[in-house]
């Protein structure tokens, strides 16, 4: 068969799961369903298996994309149900279809977060968050591997919008996932760098969905 | 999710394994169980994770349907730090829940070292951590392994020791607190009633007595406890609950995969070794149900690699069959199959070949000393003819890398036989020279060694340890007498085995010592990065006790030992008679060549021994 592609959830306390850690739980996973994944030829063989923009640890997702390939035929309708009853808690496979659009062509992230704020009113915090990303630009510096570098993550958020929710201001935004790509932990960092009576006490995200360059869905 | 833990996490090393959630935990309606167990381990997850004894004990406990049985182990420094800062209690990974709700904390203790861990989680669940001041009936706090075969400086801490395999017992003795707990009684009768269940120790029925010198003058049972307790077994491995469903961890832990035990016991009896003692009688499983479990349990968990277990793998009888079912299985899916233990005097090529189909690794032998004199006064049935034979075979068959195990400081030993060691590596690397097929990739031939640490039970219960600096004497010997690049010699500090030694022969005095080591932040003392000798010694000083008290101080074979309460089957004059023999650097033959009649088989009612 040829690549297929699988859409999962990963939330609740697999959000602590690694990376490198998923894809061996993935690797596991199809194994106990009885699916034979393809392997690569060559001395030490490994699974074909690819997580399109891995997620940080701690960051949970409704919309996660991994490619692999299996020997022989199967049929793809029954295998995310087959998939998730075999899963560790918190992934969930909600899809399985063959490959339409390469990874690269992954543009943007709709991602949700919650700013909580232990001692700040959040009604008054989610305005001056407004206000403050609605700047037109936000330089900050960002450790990149030529070491503390300058940036500016505004041309990185497509859109952003903040609303205020018990002791939590709640975050909806679409921020470019490649080319450039913007870790969504940098928006609370700018805050901690730029205005530090803005920045929550702690901060964490999910992602909702991913789009294409025209803003329709990636699959 | 606790919101004080998920603020935490982001900030630690490796947060998956302080989350549970894994596939395959078992979970249970809180409101439907009538005992909540916290099945502790005293190190990481990714040691706890690793056990063998861990996973069947948690799916036999929670077999008992009025049970849910959850895991606990011991957080990392940074975790633990965060955690105090946080004030979160230690909690259970299957329901998060803080240990102050549980009814049970059940131990597992597999090495000395992990005892000041131990203080620290009861510490960490809210709890005193003397048994004594734990006046109520629950939690009961109790724990079993091997280090509880001489439980004594960890007495005064733990309502009761359960002693030998955990299967029956943990349940025998959850149905009486089940009992217990339905009915009301208090802590002091539920206690003299766990000590009728057999291989149940509760240390606070026994009077210890001892004489000025320090060594014990007598142990007195009181309220019916008996005299001895004895170790419980299973007799039949086959019938034997072995989880084929275990949790299968999100995260890396030491060892990744399914683990098939092949025996307990041993038929060696190496005079040094106490595992070799106290775990007879020896019970093999039938390769039918290994190779049945094995698959269901590579099919339940997706593993990719299956490893033998047991105290000497060539001693399995059925091997070779075994290794076929389970390659028939394997070979076709990539699933790596592995055997330690291997023994350097009956490694038939017929297996090494059969591994060479999956996967190459090292070959390692504990070879323990470095004369022929010496191996027969311990025991140690191995001949430097069959290593080299061995040895002549994996370099033809294309292994390029060897390592050798060794102690120092076993009784008789000689610096003869410390040179012996390096006269056996270069023995070993001209044999490389004469067999290796490819010999431009080179070899790796290495020596390692560790300080002898004398352990109850076994027939050097009573021998003295050398000291450190004796220890460093022979390390610096073997070190001179080494003189090839291609023989790397590592050896292990002596301060771990010291402290080791102290334990592992320990009474109960040492209790505030642990306490007090505890108190100026001991805990995970098995990891180098948190063990500090000066700490005990410091500990030690300050309750008027010395390390060669215990470790170095030759015992007579008349004294009462701490642990001469606890029956592991093996009788006393036996170890006395191997012990004689080690003088007269005399062979004791192994189990399958004539029984020696150590009596573990009286513990096994109509079985018969393997031996």
């Amino acid at each position: 068969m040829d690549k297929l592609r699988l859409r999962f959830e990963k939330t609740g306390r697999a959000v602590w799961i690694s990376h490198l850690d998923l894809m061996h739980t993935m690797q596991r996973a199809f194994s106990r369903a009885g699916y034979a994944l393809k392997y690569s030829e060559g001395f030490n063989p490994h699974p074909q298996i690819s997580i399109a923009l891995p997620l940080s640890v701690g960051v949970g997702s409704y919309c996660e994309l991994m490619d692999f390939r299996l020997n022989g035929d199967t049929a793809l309708a029954a295998l995310p149900a087959r998939l998730t009853a075999v899963m560790p808690e918190g992934i969930r496979v909600t899809d399985c279809y063959e490959q339409v659009n390469k990874f690269a062509l992954l543009k943007y992230l709709e991602i949700r977060g919650s700013f909580e704020y232990d001692e700040r009113p959040a009604g008054e915090m989610a305005e001056e968050l407004t206000r403050f990303f609605a700047q037109p630009e936000i330089v900050i510096e960002k450790k990149t591997k030529r070491g503390l570098g300058q940036s500016d993550i505004k041309p990185a958020i497509r859109e952003i919008a903040f609303e205020a929710g018990e002791g939590e201001v709640l975050l909806h935004a679409v921020i470019s996932a490649q080319e450039p790509t913007l870790n969504p932990a940098l928006l609370p960092d700018a805050l901690r760098q730029l205005k530090p009576a803005l920045a929550p006490d702690f901060a964490k995200f999910t992602r909702i969905e991913n789009y294409l360059e025209n803003m329709q869905v990636f699959r | 999710m606790d919101k004080r833990l998920e603020r935490i996490l982001p900030r630690v090393q490796k947060p998956a394994r302080y989350t549970g959630g894994e596939y395959n935990q078992i979970i249970k309606d809180k409101q439907k169980v009538d005992l909540r167990v916290a099945f502790c381990f005293p190190d990481t997850y990714e040691i706890g994770m690793s056990n063998l004894g861990m996973s069947i004990l948690y799916h036999t406990m929670n077999s008992l349907p009025y049970v849910w049985c959850e895991r606990v182990f011991a957080p990392w420094g940074d975790m633990y730090e965060e955690m105090k800062k946080a004030e979160l209690p230690l909690y259970a990974l299957e329901s998060g829940d803080s240990l102050d709700q549980f009814d049970v904390l059940a131990f597992s203790i597999g090495y000395e070292m992990a005892y000041t861990t131990v203080l620290d989680m009861i510490d960490q669940a809210g709890l005193p951590l003397r048994s004594a001041e734990r006046t109520a009936l629950l939690p009961l706090v109790f724990a079993g392994g091997s280090a509880a075969v001489n439980a004594e400086p960890m007495a005064d801490f733990l309502d009761l020791f359960v002693i030998g395999e955990g299967e029956e017992m943990n349940n025998d003795l959850l149905a009486l607190l089940h009992t217990a707990k339905t009915e009301g009684w208090d802590k002091p009768e539920f206690l003299r009633r766990a000590a009728q269940i057999g291989g149940v120790y509760v240390p606070s029925l026994y009077d210890i007595a001892y004489h000025p010198d320090g060594t014990v003058a007598s142990i007195t049972p009181r309220d019916g406890a008996p005299e001895r307790v004895t170790k419980r077994i299973v007799v039949d491995l086959d019938s034997a609950p072995y989880p084929v469903n275990p949790v299968v961890p999100s995260t890396e832990v030491v060892h990744d995969r399914v683990n098939l035990e092949l025996f307990r016991g041993c038929v060696r009896g190496c005079r040094f070794c106490q595992a070799g003692y106290i775990y007879r009688p020896i019970r093999a499983k039938k390769p039918e149900t290994l190779v049945k479990q094995g698959i269901e349990a590579l099919k339940n968990t997706g593993h990719e690699d299956v490893t033998l277990l047991s105290l000497s793998t060539s001693d399995y009888r059925p091997l070779p069959a075994l290794c076929d079912g389970l390659l028939d299985y394997c070979e076709s899916r990539s699933i790596g199959l592995s055997l330690p233990s291997l023994r350097a005097d009956n490694f038939s090529m017929e297996i090494m070949e059969k591994l060479q189909k999956v996967r190459k690794s090292g070959l390692t032998f504990a070879v323990e000393g470095g004369s022929q004199r010496l191996r027969d006064a311990i025991n140690k049935n191995v001949t430097e003819g069959d290593l080299l034979h061995t040895c002549a075979i994996a370099f033809a068959g294309g292994w390029n890398s060897v390592k050798l195990y060794y102690m120092l400081g076993l009784p008789t030993e000689t610096d003869e036989d410390i040179v012996g060691i390096a006269d056996m590596a270069g023995r070993i690397l001209h044999c490389w020279r004469e067999n290796a097929k490819n010999k431009n990739r080179g070899v790796k031939i290495t020596v390692s060694t560790s300080c002898f640490i004398p352990k109850p039970h076994s027939p050097f219960q009573w021998e003295p340890q050398i000291t450190r600096e004796e220890y460093l004497r022979r390390v610096n010997l073997l070190r001179a007498s080494i003189n090839s690049r291609s023989v790397v010699y590592n050896w292990h500090d002596a301060d771990t085995s010291v402290v080791e030694a102290v334990l592992s022969r320990g009474d109960r005095r040492l209790g505030p010592v642990l306490e007090e080591v505890w108190k100026n932040g001991g805990r995970l003392e098995a990891w180098s990065d948190y063990f500090r000798f000066d700490r005990w010694m410091n500990a030690l000083d300050k309750f008027g006790l010395t390390a060669a008290f215990y470790a170095e101080r030759e015992r007579s074979v008349e004294e009462v030992l701490p642990w001469d309460m606890i029956d592991v089957g093996v009788r006393k004059a036996h170890l006395v008679k191997e012990r004689e023999r080690c003088y007269s650097s005399t062979l004791s033959p192994d189990c399958r060549h004539q029984c020696s009649a150590c009596g573990a088989l009286r513990l096994m009612e109509g079985g018969k021994c393997d031996g």
